[in-house]
C-alpha cells in the first residue's frame, strides 16, 4: 500500500535534521534553568534554537516565547483583553475564517462581556481592508486576522491590516500557523504586534508553539500569563521548556532558513501541477480562491454532487491522506465555517477536499492521486442521485 | 492498511462494494415505487425505487449522496430488504434506523444521523407505490403524540430530531423552538428527549460526573 501524504496543514512529517536533534536532546536531561553544568548545557542549545527560530522569522530572539501549541499562543494573547482593565467595554475584531483556536477563544470572551466583531471575508477568501476600516470602533483594542488560511490557503493583506491598526495603536496579531516554512515571514518589516507559530506545521513535532511579540520588554505590559509560575518565556510563560520540543524546532528553522525560496518554489510547481491535471482529467470541479493570493502547497477543490467525507475515505484506501470539509467529518453537522464563508452553495462544503503537499511529495505522488481521485470521483457519481447522466 | 478503520468492517465492505445501487439515470428503472429524501445542503439525500410483486418488493435500487455510512447504511437497508425473496411490504414500513444500524453492526455515535434517511426513504417508496395505484395505505401511521401543543411538535418530531444528534435541550429548542410560546411542555419535552437520548446514545455520550 502506497502512503500519499497529502495533509500537510494538518501537520507535517519530521525533517531527519530534527530527529538528530531530537535523538541527540533526550540523553541531555539537564533543566535550562538549573545554574550547574546540566543546566548550563541545555540551556546553551535551546539559546541556539531560539536564535535559528528568531533568524527564519527574521525578529530578535527576546521577543519570542516558547509555548504548548499555537492554540495557547492565541489563547494568550485573546484572553489578555479579559486582564486589562478597560474603563469600556473593549471591542476585537477576527476575520469569520479563523482558525477554531481564535474563533471559539473569541467567542469565550464574547460570553466574558467583550464586544467581538466577526469580520467577513470576500468571495475569494480575503478581508477587505476597506471593510476593516469601516469595522473599526474607538473601542478597538485588537485585532487578529490570520496570515494564511488553514483549510484554502488564502493569504490575507496583512500589511495593509497593520498599518490600519497600528496608526490607530490598536494591538495587531496574526495566527501565522500556515505561513511558517511555507511562505516568506519576517517579523521585522510586517507591522504586527504579535504573532502565533507552531512547530508542527513546519516538519518539527507537537506540543511545541511560540508566541512573537513586537519588542517584548515594552509591550509586556499588555500580555497576561495564562500559566503564572517561574520566570521562563519572559515572565510571560512559566513551565520548564519543552527541550526536546525547541531543539528539534531550532533545527527545522536553521532548515527552512537556508531552503525556504527552494522549498516555496518546489510546493507550488507541485500544487500547480496538482490543479492542471485535475482540471483536465475530473470534470465539474471548482478550486476554491483559485484567483487569490493562496500558500503554495494548498488546493481545496469541491467535487460537484458527491460528499467529501466519502471521497476522503476512498483516497485513504488507496493510501492517499487529505482532509475535508464536509460535515460528516467533523462530528458536528455543520459544514466547514471557511467554505461557507466564502461560498453559498452549501453543497460545495459537503464536497469539498483540501489537498496539502509538503517536502516529502514528489511528482510521481500527483499523478498517482490524481488517477485514484479520478476514479473515486466517477465511482461516487455513479452513485450519486445528483450526478446528471 | 492499518486495521482501525473510521468504521467497523460491515460498514466498510458495504461502502467499498455497495449492493443494489442503480448506477443509470433513474428513469430506466421502471419503478413501481419511488421515495426520495434530504437536501444536498444537508449533506445527506437518498434515493431508492422498488418494484412490489404479490405484496413483496421484489426490487430495490438506490442512490446516495452522502458519506460512507450513508452510503453503508443504505446498501444494508437494500440487502435486508431483499433477503429471502423479499420482505413484506409491512415488515419493510416497520424497518427503523435502529435495525439498520444493528444489521451493519454498530455506528460511530456522530454517525447516526448519516442513517436516519434510507428508512424515510424506504417508506417514501411504500407510499408512493400505494398513491400511484390508487390503494389505501394500511401503514401509514396515526399521528405520533403531540408534546408541544403551540407549535404542534409531535413525539416523532423529537425521535428524529434526537437521531439527528440533537442530544441537549438547548440544541433541540434551537431546531424546534420547542416550548418556547408558554413554556408548559419543558419537562415533559425534556423527558421524551432523554428516552431517545438514552436508546441511541447511552453507551457513546460521555457524561462527566
Amino acid at each position: 500500500m502506497k502512503n500519499i501524504y497529502l495533509d500537510n496543514n494538518a501537520t507535517t512529517p519530521i525533517l531527519p535534521e530534527a530527529i538528530i536533534a531530537i535523538e541527540d536532546m533526550l540523553t541531555n536531561y539537564g533543566n535550562p534553568s538549573s545554574m550547574h553544568e546540566a543546566g548550563r548545557i541545555v540551556k546553551e542549545k535551546i539559546t541556539a534554537a531560539s536564535e535559528n527560530i528568531a533568524s527564519l522569522f527574521n525578529g530578535n530572539a527576546d521577543d519570542f516565547i516558547f509555548t504548548s501549541c499555537a492554540t495557547e499562543s492565541n489563547n494568550t494573547i485573546l484572553k489578555s483583553v479579559l486582564f486589562q482593565k478597560y474603563n469600556f467595554t473593549p471591542n476585537i475584531i477576527i476575520s469569520n475564517i479563523e482558525h477554531p483556536a481564535i474563533l471559539n477563544t473569541a467567542k469565550f470572551l464574547a460570553k466574558n462581556g467583550i464586544d467581538v466583531t466577526f469580520l467577513p471575508v470576500n468571495s475569494n477568501g480575503v478581508i477587505e481592508p476597506e471593510d476593516l476600516k469601516k469595522a473599526l470602533k474607538d473601542t478597538t483594542v485588537l485585532i487578529s486576522i490570520m496570515t494564511a488560511n488553514n483549510e484554502i490557503g488564502t493569504i490575507q493583506p496583512i500589511e495593509e491590516i497593520g498599518k490600519i491598526a497600528l496608526e490607530r495603536e490598536i494591538f495587531f496579531h496574526t495566527d501565522a500557523v500556515q505561513a511558517a516554512g511555507m511562505m516568506n515571514f519576517d517579523v521585522s518589516s510586517l507591522p504586527i504586534s504579535a504573532a502565533s507559530f507552531s512547530a508542527h506545521k513546519m516538519y518539527a513535532p507537537k506540543g511545541i508553539g511560540l508566541l512573537y511579540i513586537k519588542n517584548l520588554q515594552k509591550q509586556k505590559k499588555h500580555i497576561t500569563p495564562l500559566l503564572h509560575g517561574g520566570h521562563q518565556g519572559n515572565g510571560l510563560r512559566a513551565g520548564t521548556e519543552n527541550t526536546i520540543g525547541i531543539v528539534a524546532y531550532g533545527a527545522a528553522a536553521e532548515y527552512m532558513k537556508k531552503n525556504l525560496d527552494t522549498e516555496i518554489s518546489y510546493l507550488k510547481n507541485l500544487r500547480d501541477s496538482f490543479e492542471n491535471k485535475v482540471k483536465s482529467e475530473i470534470p465539474d470541479i471548482k478550486i476554491h480562491a483559485e484567483s487569490a493570493p493562496r500558500k503554495p502547497n494548498t488546493s481545496n477543490i469541491s467535487f460537484k454532487y458527491i460528499e467529501g467525507e466519502s471521497i476522503l475515505l476512498g483516497l485513504d484506501m488507496d493510501g492517499i491522506k487529505v482532509s475535508t470539509g464536509s460535515a460528516c467529518s467533523t462530528g458536528s453537522l455543520d459544514p466547514s465555517h471557511v467554505i461557507t464563508a466564502i461560498d453559498t452553495d452549501v453543497e460545495a462544503a459537503h464536497g469539498s477536499i483540501r489537498f496539502s503537499f509538503g517536502r516529502t511529495n514528489d511528482e510521481s505522488d500527483i499523478k498517482y492521486t490524481v488517477e485514484k481521485l479520478a476514479k473515486v470521483v466517477s465511482n461516487l457519481r455513479e452513485i450519486s442521485p445528483l450526478s446528471k447522466k | 492498511m492499518s486495521t482501525n478503520w473510521a468504521y467497523n468492517d460491515n460498514v466498510k465492505s458495504h461502502f467499498q462494494n455497495p449492493k443494489n445501487v442503480w448506477k443509470e439515470n433513474e428513469e430506466s428503472f421502471d419503478a413501481d415505487g419511488k421515495g426520495e429524501v434530504g437536501s444536498p445542503a444537508c449533506g445527506d439525500m437518498m434515493l431508492i425505487m422498488i418494484k412490489v410483486k404479490d405484496n413483496r418488493i421484489s426490487d430495490f435500487k438506490w442512490k446516495t449522496f452522502g458519506c460512507a455510512s450513508a452510503i453503508a447504511s443504505t446498501s444494508a437497508l437494500s440487502e435486508m430488504v431483499l433477503k429471502d425473496g423479499g420482505m413484506t411490504l409491512e415488515e419493510a414500513y416497520k424497518i427503523t434506523p435502529e435495525d439498520i444500524i444493528k444489521y451493519l453492526g454498530g455506528l460511530p455515535a456522530n454517525k447516526i444521523h448519516c442513517s436516519v434517511l434510507g428508512d424515510k426513504a424506504l417508506q417514501a417508496a411504500i407510499d408512493d407505490y400505494f398513491d400511484k395505484n390508487k390503494l389505501a395505505n394500511p401503514f401509514k401511521q396515526a399521528v405520533s403524540e403531540i408534546i408541544c401543543h403551540c407549535l404542534n411538535i409531535t413525539e416523532e418530531d423529537i425521535r428524529m430530531e434526537v437521531l439527528e444528534g440533537a442530544v441537549d435541550f438547548e440544541t433541540l429548542q434551537q431546531r424546534t423552538k420547542i416550548s418556547t410560546v408558554c413554556g408548559k411542555c419543558k419537562d415533559n419535552a425534556k423527558n421524551v428527549q432523554q428516552k431517545y437520548i438514552d436508546k441511541y446514545y447511552a453507551e457513546t455520550i460521555y457524561k462527566p460526573e
